[in-house]
């Protein structure tokens, strides 16, 4: 039968020596709610590694760190609740706790990772659009030294990232929130929690006496990778945060997304939703960013 | 042939040590090694909750658990909650208000409706709802269920 | 959302001791401790652990099977193929038929979906399956058996299946025709028919006619224990097995006519059971972990992974209806018709009948016309679930209904209750009805402070419909020993999937004026105890609740013989009521000792009184007797109960609707049942509760999703979305009681009706809330925006 080792190195070097030693056939294993599934996953179906690397042991993994001038450090491992449970984080970056507080149940967020959810890379994945919100940069560390990538250059397609087979995601990097800053994360899905997104909207903006100074929209499920819309968040910037606005935004969402006909959504109904969430999630980012509250979710 | 793992944990306030290969999950560990089958599996892949139990005091999903990722950590399940006195309040509150069925997703509820009330232990209908998203019930539309864990926080807070 | 009605409310028409009261169910503390063992819980000494091969494609010729390479595997102990399944064959190309369930299926069938030998008709058909030294071994050794297909265009759709041109999935099937054989090989298994009076005549004298087609998804149990099972082939030839299932004695049999032997050789011991709703009556591992078993000479567990059991075992029928009905001006319905074409898997057996019979059961209609299709398509083969056939068909007729109330100017329940159905009403099969309360019903769901709450905000609306299920009798058994210390021993054969050891315990108790905690009920094995059909068809506090009362009454019956012998009386003076013997002859007593008694005597004198004593005795003061008066008492009851009181229940519903998304949200629920009697009335709170929120997640996002290619795309449990708890509201529930007057204590059945309502009274209150009517199950968000835009159009 063929074997999985285990490993838990305590250093970052130590993990990338496992992994150059195993020439590919090596997994990071972080929350493990995917990891896991997908080696139980009958045989033929995926190649099974030799080795997982728990990387919960590696302090550059773990860390959480916020400084209202710095920014958030993020590292890969750290579960959700982590996240949410510091209310420093929790105000600077709402389009995270968001994301953070919806993937999977009270039990998988004790385990499941945003970093983890980066890595998994599938087109649906609750994190990336939030991450994308908020601007955030990817440290990743290979044995040729670390290199850093927008978050929204990440994934290249379902489960396929920039990751080289040697390469580690290490943390992500948020920058501090400017003044004005808002930002929302929302998703549709047909029960009320532990669901997988029919579409996800991810958006921030920046709003500077009431008109948007810069906005970002990004969308789930939509494409191959989570997008991007680069479009819609330009076409707010300069004009009032306004219903009308808002609703062009909506429609260059609406747009640019390229969904398929899935089990989850055809491609009419996921496209309406893409105009439907990208509008509520931006009204609700500018709710905050004029220092309103909006409702969990 | 690869030798298996060798893992110390405390379960249930007791050391306990194991033998596991690496890619057995906690939820086999518990079950096919230590005979620990309170725990159920479900649907093993972390959507239904029947195997929740609590790792270092967060409630996870044990089939999501690698047995060999437990090593040096605290664990309960459900055979842990009641003591020799006698039941945890939420389980005479599961009694209580026949919040169970068939009773194979009892446990999983069980231990998480433990943690929930552990962090708030005056938890309103919608918070329990949400707490206990992560832990299917097929049998009762969790009318129950909800009702004896308002009941047990009820009668937890009286009696402190 | 307040309400002035308690949430929970008994509308109770007869008071008993026991009964009706809510005592701690027995099995309780093992089932919260973790104690209970259930049917993946068995680890006996040499265990094995095997895993199926299961064909990727849905229609497909086996050309070869080679499970060299996986034999070779080390740790593999054992493999079998469909070719290990013996030949069972009665005469050339007929085979037997077995009863499982509420359905009975050929035994070729049975076997060929057991292990497939020369041709696989659904996804996930097992070929084979490897008994190896870990689950691990086991799947890596499966997934080196080498299998060659001849691929065949999969079929998957009853309207599909029943084209003349559709690719033929048993060459062998001959189509039966209104009960003859028509020689024609097709996959319409069974067309049959239900007429009633003269509809066409009826049509036309109605003053309003509605006619609609309806579409229903497979949808499954979703029971929260996978299927498991162990065997053990012992070296005297008897095979145990252990499982979780609802009928022991059906799958006991139906094991031994799969390995073709006496059925008196196989021992199945029910674990607990997580979970059935009528998936749990056919063996799917049983005989395979046998057959790999007596190859090994171990031990050997079978536990599906759910993927496995969403795409492999029974779910219900994906069905095609149409249903037309007309009525009078005043309300009156005179004329239905229904055509119900249901999916019955990869063989014959679906549960259309049921659906025919249900479909205008609700109501007294003088004309009917119900034709029913039984279709192979290539899905798996259906199995029961909660009122099988049922819901799909009222799904259907419970719209239409509605449509008629709307268009006739009548509030929807009213005109349901000028139509209901009672005593002396004929089905659309022809037979009356009994005592109902299905009038009691739809008047108790009228006046309930629900339906007539203010109901404030947009986009929300309140839905009603009404459910009928026909309920079970069959065969069951029971043993009761008394102990010395007063207390009871109850053994019978019904799997306890919610509470039954406690609705049969108190039926005991009640009889014999003990309290519900002192009976020690237990779920017997094969060998011990009398041939009991399964927990299903809510038959187990109606049917195993009468066995158990005539065991009880027999109990009854031999302490008072023994008390009148220990008194020396004769025993026709006695009496016992409320757990108290009497006799009535006091006077009598003195001179008519005889004898016999005598060695009695010093135990009487001690107790007597002066003068004239009371002969009165408990029944524990007896129970401490019986070893001393000539041994244990045992009483026994065995019945096949025939007075099966037909099911009732009604849901109102409060739903919310998103328009921009289609989502709907289920506000606020009230389920109102007839239980005839509730014996535990918290499990049928239960039981309603249960019923309703399965027929929730069928009316909002169940479903099979296939591809063209008959592969389910949402086979796990996140993609097949049941409700969790954020789902759904508290279920307020009503329990009526309109006794069965074919039961000791009135006892209808309660675990199946309550799911029928919910679909059709979603899709009215969605009607209420933006006009539009959805005609297929599920109404999830995607089908109502699209209905919407259809609306717009």
């Amino acid at each position: 039968m063929k074997w999985i080792d285990f490993a838990r190195p305590a250093t970052l070097n130590e993990a990338i020596g496992l992994l150059a030693d195993n020439g590919g056939k090596a997994r990071i294993l972080a929350g493990g709610t995917d990891l896991i599934v997908q080696l139980r996953a009958m045989p033929g179906r995926i190649n099974n590694p030799d080795l997982i690397v728990d990387g919960k042991s590696i302090s550059e993994l773990n860390e959480l760190s916020y400084s209202p001038e710095s920014g958030l450090t993020l590292g890969a491992a750290v579960p959700c609740y982590k996240i949410y449970q510091n209310s420093e984080v929790a105000k600077a970056y709402p389009g995270l706790i968001d994301a953070a507080s919806l993937i999977g149940g009270i039990q998988i967020q004790g385990r499941a990772s945003i970093g983890g959810n980066l890595c998994n890379a599938a087109p649906s994945a609750d994190a990336i659009p939030a991450l994308i919100a908020h601007s955030v940069t990817c440290k990743i560390v290979g044995p040729n030294g670390t290199r850093e990538v927008a978050v929204e250059d990440f994934c290249t397609g379902p489960s396929k990232t920039v990751l080289e087979p040697n390469e580690i995601l290490v943390s992500l990097h948020f920058p501090p929130p400017p003044p004005g800053f808002g930002a929302r994360y929302i998703r549709f899905i047909p029960r009320n929690e532990m669901d997988i997104a029919v579409v996800g909207a991810g958006v921030s903006v920046v709003l500077d006496n009431g008109s948007v100074k810069s906005a970002r929209v990004a969308l789930a499920a939509v494409a191959p990778t989570p997008l991007l819309v680069k479009e819609a968040g330009a076409a707010l910037v300069g004009k009032p945060a306004s219903d009308s606005t808002v609703s062009e935004a909506g429609e260059l969402a609406k747009a640019a997304a390229k969904p398929i006909n899935d089990m989850r959504g055809t491609i009419e109904y996921r496209k309406h939703l893409c105009d439907v969430l990208t509008r509520r999630a931006l009204d609700a980012a500018i709710t905050r960013a004029k220092g309103g509250a909006v409702d969990a979710h | 042939m690869p030798t298996k793992s060798h893992v110390q944990t405390r379960i249930n306030g007791e050391n306990i040590e194991f033998l596991c290969e690496p890619r057995q999950s906690l939820l086999e560990c518990l079950r096919d090694v230590l005979q620990l089958t309170g725990s159920k599996e479900g649907c093993n892949d972390g959507n239904c909750g029947a195997c929740t139990v609590n790792l270092d005091g967060r409630i996870v999903d044990s089939c999501l658990v690698l047995g060999v990722e437990a090593n040096g950590s605290e664990i309960t399940t459900i055979e842990g909650i009641a003591t020799p006195q006698g039941l945890h309040p939420l389980q005479t509150a599961f009694l209580e208000n026949a919040a169970l069925q068939c009773g194979i997703c009892t446990p999983g509820f069980l231990v998480a409706s433990k943690a929930l009330l552990e962090q708030n232990p005056n938890p309103t209908e919608q918070e329990v709802r949400f707490w206990l998203a992560g832990n299917l019930c097929r049998c009762t539309g969790y009318d129950k269920i909800v009702r004896a864990v308002l009941d047990a926080s009820k009668k937890m807070g009286a009696s402190v | 959302m307040t309400t002035t009605y308690e949430s929970n409310i008994v509308l109770s028409s007869k008071e008993y001791d026991v009964l009706g009261t809510r005592p701690i169910r027995h099995d309780g503390h093992d089932k919260v401790t973790g104690k209970a063992r259930y049917g993946a819980d068995v680890y006996p000494t040499g265990l094995l652990y095997a895993k199926w091969l299961r064909s990727p494609h849905a229609h497909a010729r086996i050309k070869s099977v080679d499970t060299t390479k996986a034999e070779a595997l080390s740790g593999v102990q054992g493999v079998v193929t469909g070719k290990d399944l013996p030949e069972t064959l009665v005469e050339p190309g007929v085979d037997r038929t077995v009863t499982l369930g509420e359905l009975s299926t050929d035994l070729k069938y049975l076997r060929e979906g057991i292990l497939a030998r020369d041709k696989v008709v659904f996804k996930g058909h097992p070929i084979a399956a490897v008994a190896a030294v870990s689950p691990h071994v086991a799947e890596e050794a499966v997934g080196l058996i080498e299998v060659e297909y001849e691929l065949l265009p999969p079929v998957l759709t009853a309207p599909e299946a029943m084209k003349d041109d559709a690719p033929i999935i048993h060459e062998d099937l001959e189509t039966e025709e209104l009960g003859e054989s028509t020689g024609k090989i097709s996959n319409v298994a069974q067309h049959f028919q239900h007429k009633l009076g003269d509809v066409a005549k009826a049509f036309e004298e109605a003053d309003i006619v509605i006619e609609r087609e309806f579409n229903t998804s497979t949808v499954h149990q979703g029971y929260i224990e996978p299927h498991t099972c162990t065997a053990d082939w012992n070296a005297d030839g008897r095979v145990y097995i252990w499982n979780s299932c609802q009928g022991p004695f059906n799958i006991r049999d139906a094991t031994a006519e799969v390995l073709d032997i006496p059925l008196g050789q196989v021992r199945l011991t029910p674990m607990e059971i997580g979970g059935g709703f009528g998936g749990k009556f056919e063996p799917y591992g049983e005989p395979v972990a046998a057959l790999l078993s007596k190859k090994t000479g171990h031990p050997v567990k079978m536990v599906m992974t759910r993927s496995e059991d969403l795409e492999c075992t029974g779910p219900t029928p994906g069905s095609f209806i149409r249903v037309k009905m007309g009525a009078t001006r005043d309300g009156k319905i005179v004329a239905a018709q229904a055509h119900l074409a249901y999916e019955a898997g990869a063989a014959p057996g679906s549960p259309v009948s049921a659906g025919a019979e249900a479909v205008f059961a609700p109501y007294d209609i003088p004309n009917m016309l119900v034709d029913g299709y039984d279709v192979v398509v290539n899905k798996p083969k259906t199995a029961a679930y909660r009122a099988p056939g049922a819901t799909n068909a009222e799904f259907a007729s419970e719209t239409v209904v509605d449509e008629l109330a709307e268009k006739l100017g009548i509030d929807p329940l009213e005109l349901r209750l000028k139509n209901a159905a009672k005593e002396g009403s004929r089905k659309a099969d022809g037979v009356r009805y009994a005592r109902i309360g299905c009038a009691e019903v739809i008047e108790a769901m009228m006046e309930h402070p629900h339906y007539t709450a203010p109901l404030a905000g947009p986009n929300r609306a309140r839905g009603v419909a009404v459910g009928y299920w026909m309920n079970a009798g069959l065969q069951s058994a029971a043993n009761i020993a008394v102990n010395n210390d007063g207390t009871i021993n109850l053994t019978e054969g019904s799997p306890d999937i919610g509470g039954t050891r406690a609705s049969l315990a108190m039926q005991a108790a009640e009889v014999l004026g003990i309290r519900a905690e002192d009976v020690h009920p237990a779920v017997a094995d094969t060998d011990s105890i009398g041939w009991t059909f399964g927990t299903g068809g809510s038959r187990t506090t109606f049917a195993t609740g009468w066995a158990v009362y005539e065991a009880a009454q027999d109990v009854k019956r031999q302490m008072i013989e023994r008390a009148a012998m220990i008194w020396g009386v004769d025993k026709d003076s006695l009496e016992m009521e409320r757990g108290v013997i009497r006799s009535e002859a006091r006077r009598q007593v003195t001179t008519q000792r005889t004898a016999g008694t005598d060695r009695y005597r010093s135990v009487l004198h001690h107790h007597e009184e002066p003068e004239e004593p009371e002969l009165s005795m408990t029944f524990k003061e007896l129970a401490e007797q019986l070893n001393a008066t000539g041994g244990p008492i045992m009483g026994r009851g065995s019945v096949d109960p025939k007075g099966v009181g037909a099911a009732f229940a009604g849901l109102i519903v409060d739903i919310k609707v998103d328009p921009d998304t289609g989502k709907i949200d289920i506000l606020r629920a009230t389920v109102v049942q007839d239980a005839g009697k509730a014996i535990h009335p918290s499990y049928v709170e239960g039981q309603m509760q249960g019923g309703t929120a399965q027929g929730i997640g069928w009316g909002l996002n169940e479903e099979y999703f296939m591809d063209k290619e008959g592969r389910m795309a949402n086979n796990t449990l996140l993609d097949y979305r049941m409700p969790i708890a954020m789902d759904l509201p508290m279920i307020d529930t009503v329990i009526v009681e309109v006794a069965n007057p074919g039961h000791p204590f009135g006892v209808r059945g309660v675990g199946e009706v309550s799911i029928v309502p919910p679909p059709a009274a979603i899709a009215n209150a969605l009607h209420r809330a933006l006009g539009i009517r959805i005609d297929r199950l599920p109404m999830n968000p995607g089908a109502v925006v699209k209905a919407l835009w259809e609306q717009s159009k």
